[in-house]
């Protein structure tokens, strides 16, 4: 698709629908997402209530409240997904042996998964103690 | 450096290449993003472990916390927020380039921006978290 010179330059969007276009697109959605989700955590997390104060009653008292483990759980899923999108890029750059290039995706691939599954399991099934 | 055969093979590249193949505050730019999202993906692979470890009940968990609050561990949560704080703003004033070329033609000066804007967040920031560093 002919769209002309840009002025200025930019990243284009690659393609149209492909899949390196729908994750350009992921990257920049998810990312906004990001800048609320992820940066309003850690600023509560490190200023409001301060890392010397985050116990197991913390967790508790934030858990307790179902819409925190939503917060929670979005902030894991879309921060994953997103560094380990980041992690394929910077790997397609600079692994150039194709055999090492896909091993090395696999390994991040696996590991995101029993990450975003630990996460989502203990998000979702962790107890508050009467 | 050609040993006669066809087959390419990535030239080496000195230091300062690695700074300056597109030279400049933008390639700067997209080299700390790098960094920095490696370094966020990293920290935040280690605190998923932390986070399940809750599983482990009470006392494992409050013992295990322990590791975050040595004084070393202050020193990386700067770089953490840090990370964070870059990674952020730059990456939003790469999307809002993305999305109006045009600002491509005012880089300089966003990059300039975008720094002042880290600058005043971050200072301060970095300053409450070591401050217990010196006595605080």
């Amino acid at each position: 698709m002919a769209t002309g010179r840009r002025r200025g330059g930019g990243h284009r969007r690659p393609g149209s629908k492909g899949f390196e276009s729908w994750a350009w697109l992921f990257m920049r959605i998810s990312g906004v997402v990001l800048l609320f989700l992820a940066v309003f955590h850690l600023l509560w997390m490190h200023f409001v209530i301060g890392v010397d104060n985050i116990d197991f009653d913390t967790v508790v008292g934030r858990w307790s409240n179902p819409l925190w483990r939503i917060y929670d759980f979005a902030l894991l899923g879309f921060a994953l997904v997103h560094g380990v999108n980041g992690l394929r890029m910077v790997l397609e750059d600079y692994v150039r042996k194709p055999g090492r290039l896909l091993a090395m995706k696999s390994v991040a691939y696996v590991l995101a998964f029993l990450l975003l599954s630990a996460g989502a399991y203990i998000i979702f099934t962790f107890s508050v103690p009467a | 450096m050609s040993d006669g055969t066809t087959k390419e093979r990535p030239t080496f590249t000195a230091p300062r290449a690695w700074i300056s193949y597109r030279g400049g505050l933008g390639m700067l730019m997209w080299a700390l993003h790098r960094l920095a999202g490696l370094g966020i993906l990293l920290f935040l692979s280690l605190h998923i472990v932390d986070i399940f470890l809750l599983g482990f009940g009470k006392s494992v968990f409050n013992e295990l916390l322990g590791f975050y609050r040595a004084p070393w561990a202050r020193v990386m949560e700067v770089f953490l927020l840090f990370g964070v704080l870059f990674h952020a703003i730059n990456g939003l004033r790469i999307i809002v380039q993305d999305f109006s070329p045009r600002t491509w033609l005012a880089e300089r000066k966003l990059v300039i921006l975008e720094l002042v804007v880290l600058f005043v967040i971050f200072l301060p920031a970095a300053w409450a978290i070591l401050q217990p560093l010196f006595g605080g």
